[in-house]
């Protein structure tokens, strides 16, 4: 069985249509509300997800180990998948991702958006992202063509060894480095990434990738 | 003089409020110590001057009150950081304790009543990896 687990903060115009989306292909739906002040969590509930609820706000990397506790607490499950809030990944790459998973005997799948040529990040994104992904390469000594992708599948036995200590966006960094400490086999699998206009505004600032930078640096 | 009688009150005051118990820590007995120099140090630094302005001569400082101030800065460095240290001890504990919240509030949501295992699970695992003597502290 495979979890699919949703960070989710303030996202009540989207995270409906996410749900729904994801619902076909993967059953098991969890959000974890981060102290949402709009009514997200409602919303996600009524959509056919399970909800865990942060009292308060923590930040994404909280709230996506509170999902991944969650998603290891259902002994049924097998892999996790995690996937971002605002409705900029595909849930066809997540189902490939998972079928890829089990097939190759793979315990981590990474998603990146610069394998292929399908999604166009603007050049200030990209000059940041390959920043990150430099960062994140070096810190780690994992070798991956993109990351802050939100989307990845984790086997039951790789999300176990997780323990997120970032609580806030430099999560991506810490999840690369820890999955890659388990020793198990992992790969990366193309995916698009979806810029509506909706992702772009929620998207990250240029500011806080130096927020992220310092939380990875000073610790 | 009247304002050695001030700085000597305010010095004691502020000590003895300093040197309470904050929170049971191993470090507690050394604060108290480093209190207590400190607070003779300042008493008798209000009460003979010079012995001030003699240690900065000493250690090729000019005046003793300069000495004053760049010990404050080192002093304040020292705060600021210990204080970054017991905010991230504290911000951690939150998220633990928000995290344990929030999956015993699901579990207790999401499954029918007859299957109660999920919740024992987590008090359980709270147990057994909430010892006190493993704990991590902060500074």
């Amino acid at each position: 069985m495979t979890w699919a687990v949703i960070p989710l903060y303030n996202e009540a115009s989207v995270i409906d249509s996410v749900i729904r989306d994801l619902l076909p292909a993967f059953s098991h739906v969890v959000c974890v509300d981060d102290g949402s002040s709009d009514s997200s969590a409602e919303i996600a509930r009524r959509a056919g997800a399970f909800v865990v609820q942060h009292p308060v706000n923590l930040g994404q990397g909280a709230a996506l180990q509170t999902g991944i506790e969650f998603a290891l607490a259902q002994p049924a499950c097998e892999y996790i998948v995690t996937f971002d809030a605002d409705g900029q990944h595909r849930v066809e790459d997540a189902v490939a991702m998972v079928a890829r998973a089990r097939t190759d005997h793979l315990a981590i799948v990474f998603g990146s958006r610069f394998l292929d040529d399908r999604t166009r990040p603007g050049l200030i994104k990209k000059v940041i992202l390959k920043t990150a992904v430099w960062f994140t390469n070096v810190s780690t000594g994992m070798r991956l063509s993109d990351a802050h992708n939100g989307l990845r599948v984790i086997r039951r036995d790789a999300a176990a060894k997780v323990d997120l200590k970032q609580d806030r966006m430099a999560h991506a960094t810490e999840i690369v480095l820890e999955l890659g400490r388990t020793g198990l086999p992992w790969a990366e699998h193309p995916v698009e990434l979806l810029y509506t206009d909706y992702s772009k505004a929620k998207g990250q600032s240029v500011l806080n990738s130096i927020n992220i930078l310092v939380d990875l640096i000073v610790r | 003089m009247w304002i050695q009688l001030l700085l000597i009150i305010a010095i004691l005051v502020l000590g003895g409020f300093l040197m309470r118990r904050t929170g049971a820590d191993s470090h507690l007995a050394i604060r108290r110590i480093m209190m207590l120099l400190f607070i003779l140090a300042a008493v008798l630094s209000v009460l003979f001057p010079q012995w001030l302005s003699w240690l900065a001569n000493l250690v090729g400082v000019g005046r003793g009150t300069d000495l004053l101030l760049y010990g404050l800065i080192v002093v304040f460095l020292v705060f600021v950081y210990s204080q970054y240290r017991r905010n991230l001890a504290l911000q951690r504990q939150l998220t633990r304790l928000t995290r344990r919240i929030a999956l015993i509030e699901a579990a207790g949501e999401t499954r029918a009543p007859e299957d109660s295992s999920a919740a024992g699970d987590l008090v359980e695992d709270d147990v057994a990896d909430g010892g006190y003597g493993r704990q991590d502290r902060g500074a």
